[in-house]
């Protein structure tokens, strides 16, 4: 599977209530939470995001609260892919539960600037950075992290798990 | 090699003599929790786990606390979707607004929480309740799903940071003080996918109510969960509280640690969060005239009843200043009777305070005490985010009681040693 699209770009400890505020979850519905996806921090993500456009960010991405409507959001806004040089535990935890891709990757961190247009690979975990004619490779899911992501997420894994 | 505390209990959770970190398990869970803004996402998402019942109805909480009572009619829908899952699946521990409060502070209340249990909650600081010598931690809405269904959550068997504490606070010092000087100094990641363990012989002065706000802000720090060992001011506390029995565990003397940190309890100064991130931390010494337009007290961080004493220590026979609004939330039903009937409730009524009703609500920028663009909020509560309590312009400086209390008084944020 792959993504292609222009980078978001932003710094470290991006929070959920940056992503999506808490003034909008009184709702789960999530056109309507991608409406609203980053508009604390990015006035014009959501006018300008297009399907596949993939977002890079530095440290501690997803920090704060454990609302799973943050990756929600970002997924339903056409997002393909978040790259990071780290996550937030809970949201990396709700990402693969939801199928929201995400990679840790320094290189990519280090190099890719917003605007880039880039090309992510999730089987092989290369990110082509084809603005800068530059590829990187982001580190591989662990074994059991495969499974739940081929699964289709946990709900799928865990109730084949089951039977 | 000798195990840590968490690995002990995550070890028995997964039916395994031992585990190490980085291992990923299976675990029993003991507790699985959940508020109006996240269960109804796990509502939706239960009937995908191939469950028509949920796995144990006296071992599964909902708690309408965050948008209740209900703030407008989308909030009411969703507390409205946890009622009435909550009765079809006659879930035992369903709190009404009338006998509810914030969860973190509820759920440890009720005796539903006992040393050696393994609690996830679909709300970030679940992992408040590390302070009875239990593995807790915060998921999302999906892990509350399968929680619910199968009873079952997977987990990464986290490393840990050892905490050794030693001396005493001095006065209007706290465990507030303490986690954030812990955040200000190893940063918002500093533990990340890690467990915080607090040891050392300064634990036994910490009361309980400290111990359950430094578990809680954890998270702040990245953290997995944040755990205390168990003494007897825990047994006392799960004895009053009702809970079951408590299985004790204990860290061993060669468990492996990434990092010790050694922390004289007796130099904490009280200690601020400057905007907009809780490592952002400053002490009176070094910290600049900061004019406040709002006080907020309660949260599942301060909102316990050792918390509003404090408030009401500082408050007692003074009135606020002009220019501010103080909030003041007791964290639960329990907690408001007490407060009232201990006559904290004249000395906030007196000193021109407002009291509501147990809510989260403006801890996230819910209701209840929303800023206006370029307002700033002196709060007891846990994060000051960007537009955490309201406009995206305006500013939260985190605090523990006294000072909050303090600064309501003068107006500044305020050393309750200088008033």
């Amino acid at each position: 599977m792959k993504t292609k699209g222009k980078v978001f770009r932003y710094k470290d400890n991006v929070d959920t209530d940056v992503i999506i505020p808490a003034r909008y979850l009184n709702t789960s519905n999530a056109e309507e939470l991608a409406s609203h996806c980053m508009e604390d921090i990015d006035k014009d993500f959501v006018k300008k995001v297009k399907k596949g456009d993939i977002i890079v960010a530095d440290k501690n991405f997803g920090c704060g609260s454990s609302r799973e409507h943050a990756p929600l959001a970002i997924k339903t806004s056409g997002i393909g892919c978040v790259i990071a040089r780290s996550f937030a535990r809970i949201f990396y935890r709700n990402s693969i539960n939801i199928g929201l891709a995400i990679l840790e990757c320094e290189e990519a961190c280090d190099n890719i600037e917003a605007g880039d247009e880039v090309e992510v690979d999730f089987d092989s975990g290369v990110i082509k950075n084809l603005t800068k004619n530059e590829e990187y490779q982001a580190e591989p899911f662990p074994p059991f992290m495969q499974s739940l992501i081929s699964a289709g997420g946990l709900a799928p894994y865990m109730a084949k798990e089951n039977n | 090699m000798g195990m840590t505390i968490t690995e002990k209990i995550l070890a028995k959770a997964a039916g395994l003599d031992s585990v190490h970190s980085g291992q990923l398990i299976m675990a029993d869970l003991s507790m699985v929790l959940g508020n109006d803004i996240t269960s109804p996402v796990a509502i939706k998402e239960f009937p995908k786990f191939g469950k028509k019942t949920v796995f144990d109805n006296t071992k599964v909480a909902m708690i309408p606390d965050h948008f209740a009572p209900n703030k407008d009619i989308k909030a009411a829908e969703q507390c409205k979707c946890v009622r009435c899952f909550a009765n079809e699946q006659n879930i035992k521990n369903y709190f009404e607004v009338g006998e509810a409060g914030i969860e973190h502070a509820l759920l440890p209340e009720k005796g539903l929480v006992t040393a050696g249990d393994v609690v996830i909650g679909a709300d970030s600081h679940t992992c408040t309740y590390g302070a009875l010598g239990a593995f807790s931690t915060g998921v999302g809405s999906t892990d509350m799903a399968c929680g619910m269904a199968t009873g079952k959550a997977w987990f990464k068997v986290p490393s840990s940071i050892k905490f050794v504490l030693k001396g005493k606070f001095n006065r209007y010092v706290t465990g507030k003080d303490l986690i954030l000087h812990i955040i200000g100094q190893i940063g918002v990641d500093g533990a990340l996918y890690k467990s915080m363990e607090f040891t050392g012989e300064g634990v036994a002065s910490l009361s309980m109510d400290d111990r359950f706000t430094v578990c809680n802000m954890a998270i702040e720090a990245g953290a997995k969960n944040g755990i205390f060992p168990v003494d007897e001011k825990t047994l006392a506390y799960l004895k009053e509280a009702g809970a079951k029995t408590p299985v004790i565990f204990n860290s061993d003397s060669d468990a492996s640690y990434d990092e010790v940190i050694e922390i004289d309890l007796s130099k904490l100064e009280s200690t601020v969060s400057f905007p907009h991130l809780p490592s952002n931390t400053k002490t009176f010494s070094n910290m600049p005239k900061v004019k406040i337009d709002q006080v907020v007290i309660g949260s599942c961080t301060n909102g316990r009843i050792s918390d509003l004493r404090a408030a009401a220590e500082i408050l007692k026979g003074r009135h606020i200043d002009k220019s501010v609004r103080a909030i003041i939330i007791p964290a639960t039903q329990k907690i408001y009777r007490e407060a009232m009937h201990e006559g904290l409730f004249d000395i906030f009524l007196d000193a021109g305070c407002v009291i509501s009703t147990p809510t989260c609500g403006p801890c996230l920028g819910g209701y209840m005490g929303i800023l206006a663009a370029g307002e700033r909020a002196i709060s007891t509560t846990n994060r000051n985010f960007v537009g955490r309590m309201g406009h995206v312009e305006s500013e939260v400086y985190l605090a523990s009681p006294h000072v909050a209390a303090a600064s309501a008084v003068t107006g500044y944020i305020t050393d309750p040693n200088a008033l």
